[in-house]
């Protein structure tokens, strides 16, 4: 009975998104109020049943339900209690439930702190999300009802994939959907911007928190999964470049872009269709990306079951929302466009130039995912686009990106003059240059690396330089010592939210410089007792045990790390075979440290009680991971910036006026 | 005019797009048949990887039951079906098993092979994709199945997987005659 009230709590959910997509804004244009005014309790409607929805396909997973398909598909009664949590979004049915739970949070929020937008734009807002809203919705009940019962009820489960029962993995995706779906509603503020024709500051001003807020999520999202392919892929990798990995990427790039171009809009009130195309394009890649993991049209890694229908299904939405979206842009975008303008060397100009590097960066990855369909479709044959192709595109556009990102911060709005910035960047210039050529001296490599090394140290130096002067630059009137801090709590924060953000880009530069280019990696055959250099530490192998775990066995190596004589180290690398699936997993083993990682991981048994292992040494691979923590705390420190406090408190006066009057 | 023109080319590049993905869509990549299938397999002559003094040839195919695994080190979904790869060869003692090192560095992929094992009983090194051409291969990693005559029973794009030799190859081929069968074409 419960998983049927899951089901009709979709149902609800459906019709209640079907309202708000459709009465509120009628009402936007009639101005009746009371059909305006139903947007709001509609919102929180549809996330209270989606909710629901949800937590009655976690009950069921706890309950070992196994009378739904999904759940008997996806679970075991074996499995730790953690997993059986993160697998209801484990595989198609139950991600998408995440994805439309989450679409209608995010609705729910936007009805709830929206108190001082004007009406109408409310309406409008809220059901264009109401219409997203409906396609997934509308979606899980036609092609992919998690609630499927099956008959007769199978007595066991048939277990998570085991690659997914991870602690990364009960993270990863929910983190990587708000972000995308935190998307649709910059999206939606542009569509109703477009519909009422009314593109200004403002719309830019509301518009900001929500991009950023979605685009913390997805950055984290998007770390946590290449934190978690290091880990537990066991190939000491860090990004593959995969279909799915760069689905999450394109809209990270495009939402990165969309920020910046939003601080113009607001500032300066300029590129405003541009803006709007940002963001009706930031959402649009969420969806392909939707649609590439769920259609089958590419293989992947991480591709969910493929079903045609569902491929027709999405391939018609996309067409709906982004094909109705671009028409809409191409009707009412020449009456908004236009507006403030600025000189070939502005703030502006170089938040251009950010926004083209991206978009192409962008266009770069989008070309490579869809090449092998491209190849198809013009008959050229078949090919698949690799890892050194993505890596030099990406390389080829980055360092001019973070050059760029070093000069930004320092130019003035409207207009700049060369002689002023040559005047306030010749010391990061110098400085950056100095580590150039340092690295040149110390670092010695042959190879690719031997220019790549330098640049990526200069910049990550020069980003450095020049973020940490600005800051002083801001400060320099401010002679008490606490002025920092007072402008920290004043309006300084997106500055330097921004600079943190920066930051922690050089911070990626330096990781992803350092790992590719001085990671060791050794590929040996070992006996217990046997021992292996890597990069001055010695690994002393020690042999394998067989242990048993909740609901695998495991072959359990041991190794001990020496630096010198001292033990600095345990490892404890698994090969499992998971008993439902009799998938093996290998666990690598990670002592981790700030400047360097040790990892091992355990390859295939060999004759005579040796092993095939795998000894890495990744030098200062944290800092990719820890820069893109920067890049989200950076972004948290901007949200929080006093204007968008101030716009709140200005919204509750008229709030309470009202809540007199009725 | 032509200002709002150009706000159609988000709309239009998205039209195509569509048709990219329509396309995709309607035609199942992993299916579309080998002209070679049935076929004596293409001649090739190919240094071994590791051994620049040995040459892998077609010949190598004759009197022995072939799977052809095309590979790469740079290729993901390679290292993927590796460990299947690993099992067949010591399972099926009546098939041989042959690499094609496609478009690979010599380091690299004889890196991939200490690390991961080698299953080839010999690896062809074709970087410039000299063989790959006349074998029709599109991308790695592609897999064929060959008879004792040398001719082409059957193909597999993209990684095998568990399974994939039990149901869609191994009906292929009479292990005992060595040859393909002829229901399948």
């Amino acid at each position: 009975m419960i998983p049927e009230l899951g089901h009709f709590a979709l149902i609800l959910a459906l019709g209640l998104a079907l309202i708000q997509a459709s009465v509120p804004l009628a009402g936007s244009y009639s101005g009746n109020r009371n059909w305006m005014n139903m947007a709001r309790p509609l919102a929180w409607g549809q996330f209270i049943f989606a909710g629901i929805a949800f937590a009655l396909l976690l009950q069921a997973f706890l309950t070992d339900d196994f009378s739904v398909v999904y759940v008997a598909s996806n679970s075991n009664t074996l499995m730790p209690t953690l997993y059986k949590v993160s697998a209801v979004w484990g595989a198609h049915e139950g991600s998408l439930l995440l994805w439309a739970t989450f679409l209608a949070a995010w609705g729910a929020a936007v009805a709830t702190l929206s108190r001082n937008l004007p009406l109408q734009v409310v309406a409008r807002v809220l059901a264009v999300m109401g219409m997203v809203g409906i396609g997934f919705l509308l979606f899980m009940l036609l092609t992919s009802n998690p609630f499927d019962r099956i008959f007769p009820m199978p007595l066991e489960g048939r277990d998570l994939n085991p690659l997914l029962q991870d602690f990364g993995l009960a993270v990863h995706p929910p983190l990587l959907y708000m972000g995308y779906v935190g998307f649709s509603v910059a999206f939606a503020f542009a569509i109703a911007a477009l519909l009422g024709g009314k593109l200004d500051a403002s719309w830019a001003r509301w518009s900001r928190p929500w991009t950023t807020t979605a685009w913390i999520f997805l950055t984290l999202g998007i770390a946590l999964g290449s934190w978690w392919a290091y880990y537990e892929l066991g190939w000491g990798g860090w990004w593959f470049w995969d279909p799915v990995e760069n689905a999450s990427f394109m809209p990270w790039l495009a939402g990165t872009a969309l920020m910046h171009s939003l601080a113009v809009t607001e500032k300066r009130g300029a590129f405003k269709s541009w803006t709007v195309l940002l963001a009706i394009t930031a959402f649009s890649l969420s969806l392909l990306g939707t649609f590439l993991v769920r259609s089958g049209v590419l293989t992947s890694v991480h591709a969910f079951a493929t079903d045609p229908a569902r491929g027709a299904f999405i391939l018609l939405f996309l067409c709906l929302v982004i094909g109705g979206s671009l028409a809409l842009y191409a009707w009412r975008a020449p009456a908004v466009s236009g507006g403030g303008r600025f000189d070939l060397l502005s703030r502006e100009s170089l938040l251009l130039s950010n926004n083209l590097l991206l978009t192409l960066l962008t266009a770069f990855i989008l070309l490579g995912t869809l090449a092998p369909l491209i190849y198809e479709a013009m008959g050229w044959g078949k090919i698949s686009v690799g890892f050194p192709w993505f890596n030099t595109m990406f390389v080829a556009v980055t360092p001019f990106l973070a050059l760029l990102m070093g000069i930004g911060p320092w130019t003035r709005w409207k207009q700049d003059d060369v002689g002023r910035l040559g005047r306030a960047l010749w010391v990061p210039f110098v400085v950056a240059g100095l580590a150039f050529l340092l690295t040149v001296v110390f670092m010695p490599l042959l190879g690719d690396g031997w220019f790549l090394v330098p640049i990526g140290i200069g910049l990550a130096v020069w980003l450095l330089a020049s973020h940490v002067l600005v800051v002083r630059d801001r400060l320099r009137h401010k002679t008490s010592p606490g002025a920092f801090f007072s402008d920290l709590a004043g309006n300084g924060r997106s500055f330097y939210g921004m600079v943190l953000a920066h930051l922690g880009v050089a911070m990626f530069i330096v990781g992803a410089t350092m790992v590719s280019n001085f990671g060791q990696e050794k590929d040996v055959r070992m006996s217990p007792g046997d021992a292996q250099e890597v990069a001055g530490y010695r690994f002393v192998f020690q042999g394998v045990r067989n242990e048993r775990g909740p609901n695998y066995i495991a072959a359990r190596g041991h190794f001990q790390v020496f630096e010198g004589d001292r033990q600095i180290a345990e490892l404890w690398p698994e090969k499992r075979n998971y008993f439902a699936s009799q998938k093996p997993m290998t666990e690598a083993s990670i002592d981790w440290g700030f400047t360097r990682d040790l990892y091992v991981s355990l390859g295939e048994p060999l004759d005579g009680g040796d092993w095939a292992l795998r000894l890495y040494y990744k030098p200062y691979v944290r800092w990719i991971w820890l820069g893109a923590v920067l890049m989200a705390l950076g972004g948290l420190l901007a949200i929080t910036d006093r204007r968008y406090r101030l716009a709140r408190k200005a919204a509750t006066l008229p709030a309470g006026a009202t809540a007199i009057r009725s | 005019m032509g200002q709002s023109l150009k706000f159609l080319i988000p709309l239009g590049l998205f039209g195509v797009l569509v048709a990219l993905l329509f396309f995709g869509l309607t035609t199942d990549p992993s299916k579309v048949p080998s002209p070679l299938i049935g076929k004596p397999a293409p001649e090739f002559s190919l240094p071994a990887l590791g051994d620049p003094a040995r040459t892998v040839s077609h010949t190598d195919l004759l009197g022995k039951v072939t799977l052809l695994n095309v590979w790469a080190s740079w290729c993901h979904s390679c290292r993927a079906e590796h460990t299947q790869l690993m099992r067949l060869a010591r399972e099926l003692k009546e098939v041989q098993i042959l690499g094609l090192n496609w478009k690979d560095t010599e380091a690299d992929a004889q890196q991939m092979l200490r690390t991961s094992g080698n299953p080839y009983r010999v690896s062809a090194f074709d970087p410039e994709n000299q063989a790959g051409i006349n074998w029709g291969v599109y991308g790695a990693p592609e897999t064929f199945l060959v008879d004792g005559e040398g001719r082409i029973c059957f193909k597999k794009i993209g990684p095998v997987e568990p399974g994939t030799w039990e149901t869609e190859m191994a009906p292929t081929i009479d292990l005992t005659t060595k040859k393909c069968k002829e229901s399948r074409t």
